[in-house]
């Protein structure tokens, strides 16, 4: 049993794992990131659709670009038109749930999912894409605390105009940042449709995309810390699904939705237990940045 | 080593103009800053002193002239721009990462590395060297929000000179500084000027500039009005050059103070750790201290803010172990606060709005439970016409009236409602010359009427010119208490350094 809820976890943890640590960069630069639902979702459709006519590591990068994509204009919205950013990932969201089902419709004319295509490879049991994400946190760890692009993201988060003043574009930066954690939204949701599942489904990441951004929270912004999280989160979710699957008995007593509620609930819980002001986020995140007010 | 008649030019910027808006910011001017120079730029708020070195900087695109460097046009598009052309400027308001390290911060944008990664040892012994040759005493290893005021000043100009520039521009350096800290701050530049650097201070403080600078000129209304040397100036010439023909306040009569309106008994509240002092009708109390030394705990104890921690507070002979913002208003406490835009109007209601904020249960605001726009509308009027504030447009929206005309329609507002005491806390900061002095002339004229005023300033020079008494807090104590007659500045920076006597 707890052998098959560890096997668990780790094919439900890595879309988590990948969108928190990738919502981190966004955030760290600066940008509010509530659309990473949404990316996932991209990424996810994306992938399932391309991997129907090509090889399904090919499909995961398609993903990971549809990410990327719905990424830039969330970072076009928020840097360039200095939009409200909470209000431009949500909008993101809203958009891309219609969107996703839009194109189930029009183009496979079901509305439930995609048709099935070849998962992804196992390596030792679990997709190439499970190791993936033990790897990644540390390396995007080291990216940001040990390289000067690091050094740079976090600063821009805390304060622009001091790396404006040293010479570097603020907006390019940010830029980066917001799509490459699009990528890791992408990435995510790729994850999702083509190891988890062999399809994309209508529901699609289902509120993953904003347990991912509550990991970010509880993890202080910092990759390792989101990682840690997404796991104990994705922990939840195998919990449900271990429970369904090895005592049917108890669906009898309790209904289904409170179990389906279990990983959220938990995500609740612990942001509640969470000490007030242990979490703190880049001073100026949220705040476009606007070179000639200082 | 002055050397004002031959020096050669090396910067020269030429008939700069800029535009905000429908607002002229430059107007055709032109400025050259030869090597080793120390230029000081005076004038107004809004005469143009900033955006001319933002220009310079590469902050700000300018809409016509062009800038030379040894004879040559060149584009300052950004700051990268300024800085390959050895230009550095450090900004009123400090560019610096609270939770990064001093080294850090020094090195951001162009940072050593090895394979990659950041190479944070050689960048520590970088910056250290940089201390040195130039004489700084910091610890690179230290977070750069844990540091003084002042240390973070020499952050910033560390980082300037890492970067090995040959101008450095100043913009206001010693605003938050303790006269200590600043003469050490001229000093430091005065021998960096002797060894060639080129340094642009842009200051408000006359004296400051008559001592540092070896050439001033002077702006105003986005022009260059004059050039003249220290030697050929006082006070007096600069101030008449910065804004045309105006007098200079009159230094206030002597006081005759009345009852005790505040008496604060070993009062204890945040960074306030034990404070007693009395203020009386008729005089002013002004609060000197480095900024964080318990001065806004203190007026907001005084406002009902904030609640005391420990200690007794007297308002008007009654006791107030309890009071609230409300019952503060009631007593006759006014407040100008520090943060005139989070805490003393709404600026996107209209001035009218504004005026009646506080009271807008009360008449002439309100009939009942109505509003009374009439009423509301004469009031507002004679307030506008009483108190100089312009344009004289009740209707109009408050966030489109200059810095100035909002702190002077505060001020109209706190002293329409009659109080007995007058808590301000920085009631000048960032007003033109001609707004400071409508503002300090009613702070005087309600102390003329027998009001009690407390005066929380970081600017010395205000506390002293103001003040019949000054109390020092140095964290959250008193350290001294002077009565106008003992001012002295000396002795008083000490004290808000926390020297006692020895």
């Amino acid at each position: 049993m707890l052998l098959a809820l560890l096997s668990s976890v780790l094919d439900a943890a890595p879309a988590v794992v990948f969108a928190a640590v990738g919502a981190t960069l966004s955030e760290r630069a600066g940008v509010v990131n509530v659309g990473v639902e949404g990316m996932m979702r991209a990424g996810a459709f994306g992938a399932a659709a391309a991997a129907l006519v090509m090889p399904t590591p090919l499909g995961v990068l398609v993903g990971v670009a549809a990410g990327a994509l719905v990424a830039a204009l969330h970072a076009w919205l928020c840097i360039q038109g200095r939009s409200d950013q909470v209000v431009s990932g949500m909008a993101i969201n809203l958009v891309m749930l219609a969107f996703g089902q839009f194109l189930l419709e029009a183009a496979f004319s079901s509305p439930a999912g995609t048709p099935a295509i070849t998962q992804l490879p196992k390596w030792f049991g679990h997709s190439p894409l499970t190791w993936l994400a033990i790897v990644l946190p540390f390396v995007v760890h080291l990216a940001v605390t040990r390289t000067p692009w690091g050094l740079r993201l976090r600063a821009v988060g805390e304060k622009p105009q001091a790396v404006a003043a040293m010479g570097v574009r603020v907006t390019r930066l940010r830029f980066g940042a917001v799509v490459l954690s699009g990528a890791f939204a992408g990435l995510g949701g790729a994850q999702l449709s083509t190891a988890v599942l062999d399809h994309f489904e209508s529901h699609m990441p289902s509120g993953l995309g904003f347990m991912a951004v509550a990991a970010m929270v509880f993890g202080r912004w910092t990759p390792l810390g989101a990682a840690g999280a997404a796991l104990f989160f994705a922990f939840g979710d195998a919990l449900r699904i271990s429970l369904a699957s090895s005592a049917p008995g108890l669906l009898e007593v309790v209904p289904q939705g409170v179990l389906l509620a279990l990983p959220y609930a938990l995500t609740l819980l612990v942001l509640s237990l969470q000490r007030r002001g242990a979490a703190r986020a880049p001073a100026a995140l949220g705040q476009p940045y606007d070179p000639e007010l200082r | 080593m002055r050397q004002c008649a031959a020096v050669t030019v090396t910067i020269a910027l030429r008939h700069i103009k800029k535009r905000f808006g429908s607002q002229v910011a430059l107007d055709d001017v032109s400025l050259e800053l030869g090597r080793g120079e120390r230029v000081a730029l005076v004038g107004e708020n809004g005469a143009g002193k900033s955006s001319l070195m933002n220009v310079l900087y590469g902050l700000y695109g300018a809409d016509a002239g062009e800038v030379a460097i040894d004879g040559k046009k060149v584009r300052l598009r950004t700051p990268a721009d300024a800085l390959a052309h050895g230009i550095g400027m450090v900004h009123q308001h400090f560019t610096l990462v609270g939770p990064l390290t001093v080294a850090e911060n020094v090195v951001l944008g162009r940072e050593p590395t090895k394979a990659g990664l950041l190479d944070l040892p050689r960048a520590k012994a970088e910056v250290a060297a940089t201390c040195a040759r130039f004489g700084f005493v910091l610890d690179v290893n230290a977070r750069v929000d844990t540091l003084s005021v002042g240390s973070q000043q020499k952050v910033e100009i560390v980082k300037a000179l890492h970067r090995g520039v040959s101008t450095l521009i100043l913009d206001e350096p010693t605003a938050v500084l303790t006269p200590q800290e600043a003469d050490e701050l001229f000093a430091v530049t005065r021998r960096l000027s002797d060894e060639g650097l080129t340094v642009v201070l842009i200051s408000h403080k006359l004296r400051e500039v008559l001592s540092f600078a070896t050439r001033i000129a002077v702006l105003r209304r986005g022009k260059k009005v004059a050039e003249v040397t220290p030697e050929e100036s006082t006070q007096a010439s600069l101030a008449a050059l910065m804004v045309g023909e105006r007098e200079a306040p009159a230094a206030p009569p002597a006081s005759t103070p009345g009852d005790v309106v505040v008496a604060l008994a070993h009062g204890a509240c945040g960074k306030l750790k034990d404070v007693s002092l009395e203020v009386r009708a008729g005089e002013v109390l002004g609060i000197a201290g480095v900024d964080g030394n318990g001065q806004r705990e203190l007026a907001a104890v005084l406002t009902g803010l904030s609640r005391l921690d420990g200690g007794t507070l007297h308002l008007l002979g009654s006791p107030q172990p309890s009071l609230t913002p409300r019952a503060a208003r009631r007593l006759g406490v006014a407040h100008i606060p520090e943060d005139r835009l989070h805490h003393a109007v709404v600026t996107d209601f209209t001035v009218a709005e504004n005026v009646a904020l506080g009271r807008q249960h009360q008449a002439p605001f309100a009939k009942g439970p109505r509003i009374d726009f009439e009423g509301r509308l004469s009031r507002t009027t004679s307030l506008l016409e009483a108190h100089d504030v312009r344009p004289r447009a009740p209707s109009l929206r408050l966030g489109a009236l200059s810095g100035g005309n909002q702190q002077k329609l505060v001020v109209a507002r706190e002293l329409d409602a009659n109080p007995k005491l007058l808590v301000a806390v920085q009631p000048t900061r960032g007003l033109d010359l001609a707004a400071v002095d409508a503002v300090r002339s009613r702070l005087l004229d309600f102390r003329a009427q027998g009001g009690a005023v407390v005066l929380v300033s970081l600017d010395l020079e205000e506390v002293l010119a103001l003040s019949d008494r000054v109390v020092v807090l140095y964290e959250g104590r008193v350290t001294g208490e002077f009565t106008r007659g003992e001012f002295d500045e000396r002795l008083i920076g000490e004290r808000m350094l926390g020297v006692r006597d020895a």
